[in-house]
């Protein structure tokens, strides 16, 4: 199918494109452009994760950020524990990013298990604000918690390590960002394709039918809001680390919002809609950031402009209707 | 011989109006019954009940010789309670494939032998299931329904609608399902067709059984008076 064949090019250039343009900053000793696709990169994640819950299993979740605000205070504290030389769950130099990712992706996870136990028996528009509400709650409670830096947030003086590559260098930190999206990517390909997300897929419709042969809807969508937060989660550690700064503003209800754009405008339930979403987020905090403070406004209009003209976002308009898998 | 489904004097509400009024329905392993009954009668009522997808306010409902009255719909479905809903109603912006692997529970009927059960469902792999035909979309809710490997397949007005090639080739695909021994209700209106099908009728009149006997026993008095429009 001629569709097909498009969205295998589409995907291929998104993705070496995403590598290929830093590997040139790399030569031409650009770092500034490395760190800018290292951002598109680590959004791109977070966008994947948010994507498995609202693009496959259509759970609007208007709270994701806290779950990349999470990953990000576990790579936060992990970085200032060892900074003093103390012990960080019971760890002596727990600034290992291998030992960061795991525990930024199962503290995400717990804690979407909780509220996801909460709000996923609400749907709709209550589901929207339910979600909100818990990310407002934890917000807050990491603003004013001041053994974390409260307000201020956590700098991460020394970037967390990991074998055999100096994460201080831009290029190193981009390709384990890139790897781990690919890796993420690939994840969300296999779910999309396995019993379990046909499952997510066919609750999203109609949840009564899937009870009829035999699936619970509720575990399902718990499950799938797990994954979700996790892949978010892990994003949040990458990005604290890119920032070198653990912030309470990661959270913030805005940074929610922005997740959600990444879907609509790359493609919701997309493969790889959250890379052409988070290359024209990212994009256009680059150059139109670098004219206005208001760069948003146009970031509104290309949003407008999608929703009203072009629903299935950059992958559809490029690619078609028909999804690959 | 313990009963396969069994239904005892059920009420049914929908708000403040009843629709069912002590309904009695029996399901023996092997055996294919019929419900019949003009319009209105309680049919789909009775069938969303068996299959818990309507509370019950009196009455019981069991399966296997298991209490299943309390039990959400999902649970009861694990039991082997196979529904093919009214209408055809399958997941339509998933294809064929994804539609049967959803609901794949461990048995007999597997992706392989559903696509060679309905050779139509292999060739059409890859659509999206609202691009199929009508038959094509009933043959994707059966195949769906076997996917869940049911001990009672439970099919709800299955060729209503559908051209008349179409309906022999559902009805022919029903008889197969019968001669393998699968246990199978069924709600229809054409007694012709049924009749070489289902071993027992059971008619329904105002919510409750009025009529229950070998298919081959229905006159045309009863037909008249029960059916007849």
């Amino acid at each position: 199918m001629p569709d097909k064949r498009r969205e295998y090019a589409l995907n291929a250039v998104l993705a070496l494109g995403l590598l290929l343009v830093p590997l040139w900053a790399y030569w031409a000793g650009s770092p500034f452009t490395i760190t800018v696709f290292t951002r598109i990169a680590i959004f791109a994640l977070a966008a994947v994760g948010l994507n498995i819950a609202l693009g496959l299993g259509g759970m609007v979740s208007f709270g994701h950020a806290v779950y990349f605000g999470v990953g990000g205070y576990v790579a936060g504290i992990a970085a200032q524990h060892a900074f003093n030389g103390e012990t960080f769950l019971g760890i002596a130099g727990a600034n290992q990013m291998l030992i960061i990712w795991p525990v930024a992706m199962i503290a995400a996870g717990l804690l979407a298990a909780v509220i996801g136990a909460f709000s996923l028996r609400t749907s709709g528009i209550f589901f929207i604000m339910i979600t909100l509400a818990f990310a407002q709650m934890v917000y807050y409670f990491a603003i004013s918690w001041p053994t974390y830096g409260g307000e201020d947030g956590l700098p991460i003086y020394v970037r967390n390590t990991f074998p055999g590559l100096n994460t201080m260098r831009p290029w190193n930190l981009f390709i384990l960002c890139w790897c781990l999206l690919m890796l993420a990517i690939g994840a969300f390909a296999l779910i999309r394709a396995s019993r379990f997300g046909a499952a997510l897929m066919a609750i999203r419709q109609n949840p009564d039918r899937v009870a009829a042969v035999g699936i619970s809807p509720f575990g399902i969508k718990l499950a799938a809001f797990v994954i979700s937060a996790m892949i978010t989660g892990l994003a949040g550690a990458l990005m604290a680390d890119l920032s070198r700064f653990a912030s309470p503003a990661a959270m913030a209800w805005t940074m929610s919002g922005e997740l959600i754009v990444i879907i609509i405008l790359g493609g919701t339930g997309r493969l790889f809609g959250p890379v052409a979403g988070a290359a024209v987020l990212v994009g256009f905090e680059v150059i139109f950031g670098g004219m206005t403070e208001h760069w948003r406004l146009w970031l509104g209009l290309v949003l407008l402009l999608t929703v009203l003209f072009a629903r299935g976002g950059i992958v559809t308009l490029i690619a078609g209707r028909e999804r690959l898998g | 011989m313990t009963a396969l489904a069994e239904v005892e004097g059920i009420e049914v509400f929908y708000g403040a109006s009843q629709a069912l009024f002590g309904m009695d329905l029996t399901i023996q392993p092997g055996e294919a019954v019929a419900l019949m009954g003009r319009n209105g009668m309680g049919k789909s009522t009775t069938i969303r009940a068996l299959c818990r997808m309507q509370p019950v306010a009196k009455g019981s409902v069991r399966f296997d010789g298991r209490d299943i009255t309390a039990l959400p719909s999902f649970q009861a479905a694990r039991l082997g309670i196979g529904l093919v809903p009214e209408g055809r109603r399958c997941f339509a912006t998933l294809t064929v494939t994804e539609n049967l692997i959803a609901a794949a529970r461990p048995g007999q009927w597997t992706l392989e032998t559903v696509r060679a059960f309905f050779p139509r469902l292999a060739e059409r792999s890859a659509q999206q299931a609202s691009t199929l035909s009508g038959g094509e979309q009933q043959m994707l809710a059966i195949g769906r329904a076997l996917m869940t490997n049911p001990r009672l397949l439970i099919l709800d007005e299955a060729t209503e609608g559908l051209a008349p090639v179409i309906r022999a080739e559902i009805w022919a695909a029903i008889a197969r399902l019968k001669a393998q021994g699968q246990s199978i209700l069924i709600v229809d209106k054409t007694v012709k067709e049924l009749k070489p099908i289902a071993d027992r009728c059971v008619v329904l009149e105002r919510g409750r059984a009025v009529w229950t006997g070998a298919t081959t026993a229905i006159t045309p008095e009863i037909e008249q008076r029960y059916l007849g429009i």
